[in-house]
């Protein structure tokens, strides 16, 4: 098996199957952009999968749609995103009507939103979310309010919050941190198999970002549950994700294992982000720049979307989109994968040489 | 001693000598730009005073790199808008080329504001709405007479635009900045402080909004100011590879609540971190490299949480969380910034023996 768009069959061991996924926007009564075009991929459970890419090019878009989360403007023209029930049943998350989407939602997969600060609702103390959650995802017996606090206090000590302290306050009384750590334990309060975070990290302080990595590595081993988190920060991506998929311009354009990805990417865009955010540790590396932005979503290049800033790019980028190649077949979704019509040549790619 | 002076002629390479000479600050051939002295600044509020900045020394030379670094509310801001004159220190000094700015005239006091600019971390809140690029870049210029007429206004601004590259600049010259994007206005921004001909700028997170990518073209911007026409910075970031990678000729300065807790050249600071404050950002930091992400050291700090500006502990205000943190001093006096390992430094354990 592998990532192929190409491939219609799915994966039978896969927790979630996403097959030539388009997500748009309806822009005005007849007019919409697409802002994901056909992605596939497969994720396994337990993996962890980072998103990257720079801001607009449909990370969060996906995320929000794979949970079927868009705002009302959102929709899902086309495609496939089967998902495993924890009974074992394959459903099309697509398909989903109101009250099975609802009881899919916290329960099978959950997200945690980006900016920690609005997913809360200001005027509830943390409690009231916990409880909330919980009585949502009832069914028909009415838990004893103090069963639930029971439960949501071991959860904030999952992510090693005193209970006593945050479960009492409201939103704005948490710093930043708390905040997002109380909100990775309300995400993780119906035990869900997939946990989608957006930026988890962005705008926390250093020392608070590394707590909350601590944490959900923490948690991952403990839980087990299946990951993707959407991310600019490639060390966050490098430390946390055991793969990943680097989006540009609406369409994943290189998947792979972490150590694919890092050290030797296929894909021009994929190495030039790396190659603008040298390591902290040792001797000055210089940074290369990427000049220019990705292209707007009105108006894509005919050929490779990367084709107008790409140091390689040949005339034939211009003209022909490339597709995403299966370059080193491997199982479990876990392919090294890149839609660059030059993955495999040697004058970019030569052996030996780091990505 | 590296000599700090900068050639255009040749422009120096990229590979830098390791740490070397015996002071933080290793320029002190040539007369600072921008002193601060002792500036502290305490804010009354109803909660109580709060020391979001308690007595800084800080000199920014002429094409030379100053870094603040330190998490969210140790007093970064607080110490650039002082630096700035935006903010009167409640204690201490600011002064530009020796003249203490509290005593400046209106004629000196003007000067200074077009000598030491100050750039927003927010791209979207620091530009008019609608005001056309050339309107918020030759503002200044019409405003201190420092160009004649419309024609020579347009033309500095598109050279100035050139500068930053936003090129052509004939097509940037009647956007809004809503028809931009935050790299081009932050450039924008940047432009603007540039049509004073300052001595200084002081660069508040101005790179921090941006993506990855604008981030690098943005810096070198910066840099070619530095080293071609001696602009001296005080840049503020919490990233500590832009600080790496923009001050790596020049020093940094660590924050922690209001104090400046390590300063050194940037290879020892971040190579070679002393200060147990300054080994918890480094070690905190996620490197993209999978391979050097796992294997790198972690330190556990003995609690999570920062303590409140208004209830500081007694002594060391890091103690509560110090990894190396040994009763006795540690938590009665508060450890003066001193000379050591090559450095200045403040914490009893590490300045000892
Ligand atoms: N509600 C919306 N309506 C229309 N376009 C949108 C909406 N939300 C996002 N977009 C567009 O979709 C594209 C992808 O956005 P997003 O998924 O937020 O990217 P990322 O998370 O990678 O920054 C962008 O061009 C953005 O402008
Ligand atoms: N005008 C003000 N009134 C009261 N407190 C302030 C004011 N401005 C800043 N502070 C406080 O001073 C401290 C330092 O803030 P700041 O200089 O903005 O830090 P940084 O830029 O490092 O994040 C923070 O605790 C902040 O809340
Ligand atoms: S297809 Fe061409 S333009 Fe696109 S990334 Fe590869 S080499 Fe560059
Ligand atoms: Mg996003
Ligand atoms: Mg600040």
């Amino acid at each position: 098996m592998n990532d192929l768009p190409t491939d219609p069959g799915t994966d039978d061991g896969a927790l979630l199957s996403v097959r030539g996924v388009d997500v748009g926007y309806r822009t005005g009564r007849r007019t919409h952009v697409t802002a994901v075009h056909d992605v596939s991929f497969d994720l396994h459970p337990g993996q962890s999968m980072a998103l990257v890419g720079e801001s607009g090019c449909g990370k969060t878009t996906l995320g929000l749609g794979l949970l079927r989360l868009l705002p009302r403007t959102g929709v899902i023209p086309s495609g496939e995103i089967l998902f495993r029930r924890k009974d074992g049943t394959r459903v099309d998350v697509r398909t989903l009507q109101k009250e099975n989407l609802r009881r899919f939602r916290w329960s099978e997969a959950a997200m945690v939103f980006q900016g920690a600060m609005n997913a809360f609702n200001p005027v509830l103390r943390i409690e009231d979310h916990f409880v909330d959650t919980f009585r949502a995802h009832e069914n028909g017996r009415r838990r004893p309010r103090r069963e639930i606090l029971e439960q949501s206090a071991e959860l904030l000590e999952m992510v090693r919050l005193d209970p006593a302290r945050v479960l009492n306050a409201f939103p704005h009384e948490l710093s930043g941190g708390m905040r997002q750590r109380s909100l990775i334990a309300l995400a993780l309060a119906l035990r869900p198999q997939l946990l989608i975070l957006d930026e988890p990290t962005t705008a926390l302080d250093l020392l608070t970002q590394r707590s909350i990595v601590e944490r959900l590595a923490e948690l991952r081993e403990q839980l087990r549950f299946s990951m993707v988190f959407i991310t600019h920060d490639l060390g966050l991506a490098a430390e946390l994700a055991d793969r990943v998929g680097t989006m540009y311009a609406g369409r994943l354009i290189e998947t792979g294992t972490t150590r694919d990805i890092f050290h030797r990417s296929r894909h021009p865009y994929t190495s030039a982000l790396i190659d603008s955010v040298p390591p902290v540790a040792g001797d000055l590396h210089v940074p290369e720049s990427l000049p220019g932005g990705p292209p707007s979503l009105h108006a894509l290049p005919p050929g490779c979307s990367f084709a107008p800033r790409c140091a390689h790019a040949l005339t034939d980028c211009d003209l022909t989109r490339p597709t995403l190649d299966v370059l080193v077949p491997r199982g479990e979704g876990l392919s090294h994968a890149a839609a660059c019509l030059r993955s495999t040549d040697a004058e970019i790619h030569a052996e030996g040489v780091p990505r | 001693m590296i000599d700090r002076t900068f050639d255009t002629a040749h422009p120096e390479p990229v590979t830098v000598p390791g740490p070397q000479g015996d002071s933080p600050g290793h320029g002190e051939t040539t007369e600072p730009v921008l002193t601060l002295k002792g500036a502290q600044q305490i804010f009354r509020t109803p909660r109580g005073d709060v020391p979001a900045v308690a007595g800084v020394d800080l000199e920014v030379r002429a094409g030379q790199v100053l870094c603040l670094v330190g998490e969210s509310g140790c007093g970064k801001t607080t110490t650039a808008r002082m630096a700035a004159a935006l903010a009167d220190p409640t204690a201490g000094s600011v002064l530009f080329r020796g003249k203490d700015v509290a005593s400046m005239d209106r004629k000196e006091r003007a000067a200074f504001r077009r000598s030491v600019q100050y750039i927003h971390q927010d791209p979207y809140a620091s530009l008019n709405p609608v005001r056309t690029v050339y309107s918020t870049v030759s503002a200044g210029l019409r405003r201190h007479g420092m160009v004649k007429n419309h024609a020579e206004a347009r033309r500095v601004t598109a050279e100035l635009l050139e500068r930053v590259d936003l090129t052509p600049a004939e097509d940037h010259l009647d956007k809004y900045p809503h028809q931009m994007s935050g790299g081009q206005r932050q450039r924008v921004a940047v432009a603007r402080a540039l049509a004073m001909n300052p001595e200084v700028i002081i660069a508040d997170e101005s790179t921090s909004m941006l993506d990855v990518s604008i981030r690098v073209s943005l810096l070198n911007t910066l840099g070619r100011l530095r080293d071609e026409l001696g602009v001296g910075f005080l840049f503020i970031t919490h990233d500590l590879a832009v600080a790496k990678y923009f001050a790596w000729r020049g020093e940094i300065a660590v924050m922690y609540l209001g104090k400046v807790v390590e300063q050194g050249t940037t290879p020892r600071v971040v190579n070679d971190p002393r200060h147990p404050y300054t080994e918890a950002l480094v070690s905190a930091v996620s490197e993209p490299d999978p391979d050097l992400a796992h294997r790198k050291d972690r330190i556990r700090l003995r609690e999570a949480d920062i303590p409140d500006l208004t209830d500081l502990p007694p002594g060391c205000d890091f103690h509560p969380r110090c990894p190396l943190y040994a009763e006795g001093d540690c938590d009665s006096v508060r450890p003066p910034l001193v000379r050591s390992h090559d450095r200045l430094l403040a914490c009893h354990v590490v300045t000892r023996g």
